[in-house]
């Protein structure tokens, strides 16, 4: 952490004055989503530019009993201007889905095109696009909640401060414009000296508390970029819970847009 | 990662080759035992109630050149207590592959899939079928084949040569699943005079815009699928039937039309040969998944799909045909799946099938599988019926390495 980004002193100035003007007049409400969306923005403004990266990770799933079970999979990822961000998920673990891998194509503004390659059967199956919040390898995330951040893919509201992780944060609703998410709304807490995240809380479709994900072993990557290495999602309803493990991350590998398409998906190793 | 840098082939070491020369390699596959029992009397009394069964599947993968080529070789084998056709060994994949920017080509023994519908694969022809192995055709035989893939703003383009055939697999004189008549595999006719090394071409086009995919293709050669012709000794009938291959031309069409929770399918083809009755077939239908039902993490999944084939029933099962099936998901940690459904002949409506699917993983590493058909229908007109007495239940147990 030699080089802490600074937030932008215009906005601050921005998030004072909204502050001032919404204790002093009756339009609260206006202020709290203005100042949710400027957040939502500067967090995405800050995430620009990873250009692509190539992860091995590990997922360790959990039920009430405390079984538990190992997902391993390596992740490349392509980030995309004016759109959402390009994945292709290889599996290599449990051994019976070994080959198996998984393209998306996130979007802000319609349904994410995913496709699954299945290698026993040499075959591309396509995935109705309404599955965004069903579970994903049979974890505790669903596959909205691992899609790339987008700002227009909520509204906001800005709730109050407070200290979670040791980091003093903004507390924000994010609420889903998709009907089909999963969630009636999110509680954010993005710090503020770094704008990451460091716990959301998940609401299903009654307003009941569903999930809640924590992020911890944040890394910076290419004096910028902050990635973190644990992150621990926990089903209030059912008492199972799963801890997403980044092994290794490695920022501008090389990818292009010819290694995310039906092709290279069907030879992906 | 499982991929281990072998040393060995490191040349980079001897000081003549760059680093990416490394060759990598992966070693992977699966082991199986299976248990089948059939609850009805056979219609031939050579043939077995129950068998069991061994198999095996390894891969040895080596990629070098940065992964640019690679060099895959996936062997088969099962060895069978009562069917002597259904030990059998097979070379499923042994292929080189090359990949440049935009365009792959691959030489070798390979399967390709073309198609999006469930319950029957119309369009696609490049592999035989291995019916000895699975009963619902998903199987197939490892086909030679030099295949070039390209892809462009228009889509993905793919060019087969074939030039050798295989012979589809039937049960022995003691397997199931056979129906009254012993198919003799050791005779097959040719319409080509050069057989089995009559070389086959196909090409197939595909893409994709925005919720729908596009697929059209061309095969021109043996066709996978024979006619039975009764075998004769001195111009007397044995009883047995001797597979017919001949020469075709078929050409398929495949859609797929995605919105929200449906995926709309298609698939239509069109044959015509010199020594077959032309026909033009098609299966439709759709299926539309329930995501979490009751506030649980069990998807639901239904499977509609309906076939016509302009042969009649005495040719193919699947000339008039409704399929119904629902695909639980539970998505827990050992990813428990059941698929459960009925097939149903709309013309002959006492001919109909129900199956049942499911499998869950047992530990770390292995998957606990169930199959079960039941068959009805007597009609002889319908070609389905020569499953009457063949009920099945089927156990098999996988462990992964």
């Amino acid at each position: 952490m030699l080089k802490q980004y600074k937030p932008t002193s215009w906005l601050s100035l921005l998030l004072a004055a909204g502050l001032a003007l919404s204790a002093a007049s009756g339009q609260v409400n206006a202020e709290t989503t203005n100042k949710g969306l400027e957040i939502a923005k500067e967090r995405k403004a800050r995430d620009k530019g990873w250009g692509d990266s190539e992860s091995t990770s590990q997922m360790i799933l959990r039920n009430a009993q405390g079984d538990q079970s190992i997902r391993e999979m390596r992740i490349q990822a392509l980030e995309v201007q004016g759109d959402g961000d390009k994945g292709l998920t290889i599996f290599d673990e449990p051994r019976d889905v070994k080959g198996s891998a998984f393209l998306n194509f996130s979007h802000i503004n319609e349904p994410d095109d995913q496709w699954l390659y299945l290698p026993a059967l040499k075959r591309v199956k396509r995935i109705a696009s309404r599955n965004k919040s069903g579970p994903f390898m049979g974890s505790e995330f669903a596959y909205e909640d691992l899609a790339s951040f987008e700002v227009e893919k909520y509204t906001y509201q800005y709730l109050r401060d407070e200290t979670v992780n040791g980091e003093l944060c903004w507390v924000i609703e994010s609420i889903p414009t998709d009907k089909y998410s999963g969630y009636s709304k999110q509680i954010s807490w993005i710090d503020q000296s770094e704008y990451r995240v460091q716990k959301i809380e998940f609401y299903d479709r009654k307003q009941a508390l569903l999930k809640t994900l924590t992020f911890a072993d944040y890394k910076l990557y290419l004096n910028k970029y902050w990635r973190a290495h644990t992150m621990t999602m926990t089903n209030h309803q059912t008492g199972k819970s799963t801890d997403m493990i980044a092994k290794e991350i490695n920022f501008k590998v090389g990818l292009s847009d010819t290694d995310f398409n039906q092709n290279s998906l069907r030879r992906a190793r | 990662m499982k991929k281990i840098v072998n040393t060995l082939f490191a040349f980079a070491s001897l000081n003549y080759l760059p680093i990416s020369q490394a060759v990598e390699y992966e070693y992977l596959g699966s082991i199986g035992a299976q248990a089948r029992y059939f609850t009805q009397e056979t219609q031939d009394p050579e043939q077995t109630e129950q068998q069991f069964s061994l198999y095996a599947e390894p891969e040895v993968y080596f990629q070098w050149n940065d992964g640019n080529d690679s060099l895959t070789f996936k062997p088969f084998a099962r060895l069978d207590s009562a069917d002597d056709e259904r030990t059998h060994f097979d070379i499923r994949e042994l292929f080189w592959l090359h990949v440049q920017d935009d365009w792959e080509l691959r030489v070798g023994i390979n399967k390709v899939f073309w198609g999006v519908t469930e319950t029957l694969h119309l369009v696609d022809i490049v592999n035989q079928t291995d019916a000895i192995e699975a009963f619902d055709g998903e199987e197939k035989l490892g086909q030679p084949m030099v295949q070039f893939s390209m892809y462009k703003d228009w889509g993905y383009l793919d060019l087969f040569i074939l030039p050798y055939f295989r012979e589809r697999t039937y049960a022995g004189r003691e397997g199931r699943l056979r129906g009254p008549f012993l198919i003799d595999t050791d005779n097959p006719v040719y319409e080509s005079d050069k057989e089995e090394r009559h070389i086959d071409f196909a090409a197939n086009w595909r893409n994709s815009y925005d919720f729908l995919d596009v697929s059209l293709n061309v095969f021109k050669g043996t066709s996978r699928e024979p006619n039975f012709i009764p075998k004769l000794v001195n111009g007397v009938p044995t009883g047995e039937i001797v597979p017919f291959y001949p020469q075709i031309t078929q050409f398929g069409a495949v859609m797929q039309y995605v919105s929200e929770a449906w995926l709309w399918k298609m698939e239509a083809i069109n044959r015509t040969g010199d020594l077959i009755d032309d026909f033009n077939a098609l299966v439709g239908g759709f299926e539309y998944t329930m995501v979490g039902i009751n506030d649980s993490s069990t998807d639901l999944g239904w499977v509609v799909e309906y076939a016509y084939d302009e042969r009649d029933a005495s040719q193919v099962a699947t000339q008039n045909d409704l399929s119904v099936a629902a695909r639980i998901a539970l998505n827990d940690i050992d990813s428990t799946e059941v698929l459960i459904g009925l097939s149903h002949d709309l013309e002959f409506t006492d001919s109909r099938a129900m199956f049942i699917e499911a499998n869950t993983r047992v530990g770390k590493s292995s998957k606990l599988i169930l199959d079960m058909w039941l068959f009805n229908g007597d009609d002889p007109q319908d070609i389905s019926s020569q499953f009457k007495n063949e009920d099945f239940i089927q156990v098999s147990y996988e462990w992964y390495f």
